[in-house]
């Protein structure tokens, strides 16, 4: 039977095979991310050409490591912890086949260790993308595959949670938003592992010795399904995440359900079709499909964005303004609960996310744009803004919700905690914009040297580079220190944090339960639907949210303005055609 | 709260909507359509599009092409790389190798080249600088298309898709010539 909990604070029901998953999923997560911080600080010190830390093998298999413990394994673990609290717990119900969560969770435990260790010995330097005929060692690509299958079976599990959550009417009515956003990213990711599947099972039996030749154009195509998917994956699981943050701290409900529901159909009907991007400079394919795919056929999913970075913040706005914040246009931003890294975390986020991650990767990928854009450093920054801010902020942001939450746990150092997404976002923004700036110069990305040393011909970038170069280094290490923020004060509040509940040992942080007394509750209430409101504002004549429209509209004028100036920088450059 | 609650209409597709939601949604439709047009227009009327050409093709077959041409246009070397100069309109081959781009290529300002380009062995990067031209180059095909320098001097080609441990040394040379 199951045993269920209710968290005196937050008023969230908790499963208890659920939550032991929940928590180590997201313990996972964060030592995927250490990994990757510590490689990814050996990486911005040797680009920052003056330091120019480690040896040019060392640094390709750092950068390798750095690559995939950041962009998969953090964020897929996080993202399970996310899916199950998502179903789980936001609809009252038991999960769904806990031992097969569990045996996905061993999965993913085994592909992430097994592809580390082919990375640490060495000949699987070979990057994230890992483009044949460039080859790995075998269990470089089957530890990726065994992970790729363990988060499938997570996905199926969150479905399944839906299911008996359905059928044993745990909820009144539609299942939440932030549910429904979380489904968005499951199906995302269940096309995603498809393509994976479709295109790392030849490369591994090609690397073992039983396909002869797999081909370098195809094995792009279909990779990019996989690698650029499976970040629509976290752009659907942070946009959901942004939404319940809002809706725990400000009592916020979305200012339209249509509106923010279809812009996540959009997500799902458009998002994949974004392996183009990666393939616009490719020969061998044409420029209709180029254009059509990577617009995510005419933009339909950035203009999903584009209504999320609306109706985030509206719905903020609209919630502060009823408690009384009507004050000009931004004292419902100004009175915002700046010291919770809740908040400061989750708003960093949108706004990097969307003013920075958001038009650099539509001006990068039109396609012919990418003609003085395409691996050149431009794209780490465009992707540091959207995953390892947008993403990664935001899930860091939940996890100071989920500490005393789910972990029951008081935050351990909580001054470090306040400050921790301020250091982040400022190092990480400094570390992109000056990135961006040395791209446009066309510095290259993946590159251990920009002096050239050595070579047989030679060649200067110029020396704005290096100067570009060195601020991004400095941002870098100050983002380095933001992430090590954020995992002493996680990792300190698990092991020191004040218990907020009976505790029932030593490994209650890392997977195990509380004491079996706080499991006391057997059959959860009812999830009820949301209140209906008293005046329904909707459809009525004036803008109920007007600083965030203006928001909106100064994202609108530096999207297009950014825009323009790029078609003119390529129109400065040679005739091609 | 009720953004993790089940909604307060149990259609929650029928309810209405806003109408700063609306103009937010026309306004970015719009703005999502003349992004999506200005790749066609700029095939219509820009100068900077690549060609749909390409072949597959094998590195030795490709070899051939390249090594014909510097037998028939060569006119120097540079560190033993051989400099050649085809003549303006003509086809010109170049290849990417572990770790070398071959081989070195003279131009002529405002002339046009059919230039062909295509890998040896695994995935790099062309990445002509400082003009900023960025391609990617496959194994197993060709990629063709026209280029016109309007600059003279001396263009570097810098491998930008990482190639493995001598990546960083790969390095290949375009002189253009005012003529």
């Amino acid at each position: 039977m199951a045993q269920f909990r209710v968290c005196p604070d937050s008023g969230f029901y908790f499963d208890k095979s659920a939550e032991s998953l929940m928590k180590a999923n997201a313990v996972a997560g964060a030592v995927s991310l250490l990994i990757a911080g510590i490689l990814g600080l050996g990486v911005i010190l040797t680009r920052w050409q003056g330091v120019h830390l480690l040896p040019a093998d060392t640094f390709y298999q750092v950068l390798t490591g750095h690559g995939i413990n950041a962009l998969i394994f953090w964020i897929i673990f996080f993202e399970m912890a996310i899916l199950y609290f998502a179903s789980s717990t936001l609809l009252r119900t038991r999960i769904a086949a806990p031992r097969w969560a569990w045996a996905g969770f061993a999965l993913m435990i085994i592909g992430m260790v097994m592809n580390n260790i082919a990375v640490l010995q060495g000949n699987s330097s070979v990057m994230m993308t890992s483009y044949a005929p460039m080859q790995a060692a075998p269990h470089f690509y089957l530890g990726l595959i065994l992970f790729a299958v363990g988060a499938l079976i997570g996905c199926f599990v969150f479905l399944g949670t839906l299911v008996i959550a359905r059928d044993d009417r745990t909820y009144e009515g539609s299942i939440p938003l932030v549910t429904f956003g979380a489904l968005t990213a499951c199906i995302i990711a269940i096309f995603t592992i498809a393509c994976g599947a479709i295109i790392l099972v030849p490369t591994f039996l090609w690397s073992i010795g039983y396909i002869g030749h797999i081909d370098a154009a195809m094995y792009r195509v279909i990779w990019w399904g996989l690698g650029h998917s499976s970040q629509q994956i976290n752009v659907a699981a942070h946009v959901s995440v942004w939404y319940l943050i809002i809706g725990v701290l400000f009592n916020a409900r979305p200012m339209s359900e249509k509106v923010s529901r279809s812009a996540f159909l959009l997500y799902i009907l458009f998002l994949q079709l974004a392996s183009a991007h990666h393939i616009l400079v490719d020969p061998g394919i044409s420029s209709e499909w180029k254009v059509f795919n990577t617009s995510y056929a005419m933009y339909l999913a950035v203009l999903a964005s584009m209504i999320h970075g609306l109706t985030i913040p509206g719905s903020m706005e609209v919630a502060q303004r009823a408690k009384g914040y009507t004050k000009g246009m931004f004292e419902w931003l100004r009175k915002a609960p700046w010291d919770n890294p809740v908040f400061s975390g989750f708003f960093f986020a949108l706004i990097i996310f969307g003013f920075i991650g958001g038009i650099t990767g539509v001006v990068m990928g039109t396609e012919q744009i990418n003609i003085i854009i395409h691996n050149t450093i431009y794209v780490p920054a465009h992707f540091h803004a959207t995953v390892a801010v947008g993403t990664t902020l935001t899930f860091m942001a939940l996890t100071y919700l989920l500490i005393p939450v789910l972990f029951r746990r008081a935050l351990f150092l909580p001054w470090m905690a306040k400050w921790q997404p301020y250091v982040f976002s400022a190092g990480m923004t400094l570390m992109i914009l000056f990135q961006l700036g040395a791209g446009t110069l066309g510095v290259s990305r993946r590159h251990w040297d920009m002096d050239f040393t050595g070579a047989m011909l030679s060649f200067e970038y110029p020396g704005t580079a290096y100067t570009l170069m060195a601020v991004a280094g400095v941002g870098g290490v100050l983002g380095v220190l933001g992430g090590a923020m954020y995992l002493i004060v996680t990792v300190g509040s698990l092991l020191f944090g004040k218990k907020l509940d009976e505790s029932a040992g030593l490994f209650q942080g890392f997977g195990v339960p509380l004491a079996p007394s706080s499991y006391n509750v057997s059959q959860p209430e009812r999830l009820p639907m949301a209140p209906k409101l008293a005046v329904e504002e909707h459809g009525s004549g004036g803008f109920e949210a007007p600083g965030t429209f203006a928001l909106a509209m100064a994202l609108l004028v530096c999207f297009v303005v950014y825009y323009f100036i790029n078609w003119d920088y390529l129109a400065s450059v040679w005739p091609l055609s | 709260m009720s953004s993790f609650l089940p909604p307060s209409e149990r259609v929650w597709w029928n309810t209405p909507i806003g109408k700063q939601e609306i103009v937010w949604i026309g306004v970015a439709l719009v703005w999502c359509l003349i992004m999506f047009l200005m790749m066609p227009y700029w095939h219509i009327y820009g100068k900077q599009n690549l060609s749909n050409e390409a072949y597959q093709t094998t590195p030795a077959r490709f070899q051939a092409k390249v090594d014909e041409m510097v037998t028939q246009h060569k006119v120097g070397d540079i560190s033993g790389i051989p400099v050649v100069k085809p003549p303006a309109g003509s086809d010109v081959y170049m290849l990417g190798r572990l770790w070398q781009w071959y081989p070195i290529i003279e131009l002529e300002k405002g002339q046009s080249y059919r230039l062909h380009l295509s890998s040896m062995d695994w995935n790099h990067g062309f990445s002509l600088q400082p003009v900023n031209i960025n391609l990617q180059i496959v194994p197993g095909y060709e990629m063709v298309l026209t280029v016109t320098p309007d600059q003279a001097g001396e263009f570097t080609v810098v491998c930008n898709e990482f190639c493995g441990i001598g990546h960083h040394l790969m390095l290949g040379k375009i002189f253009v010539k005012e003529n």
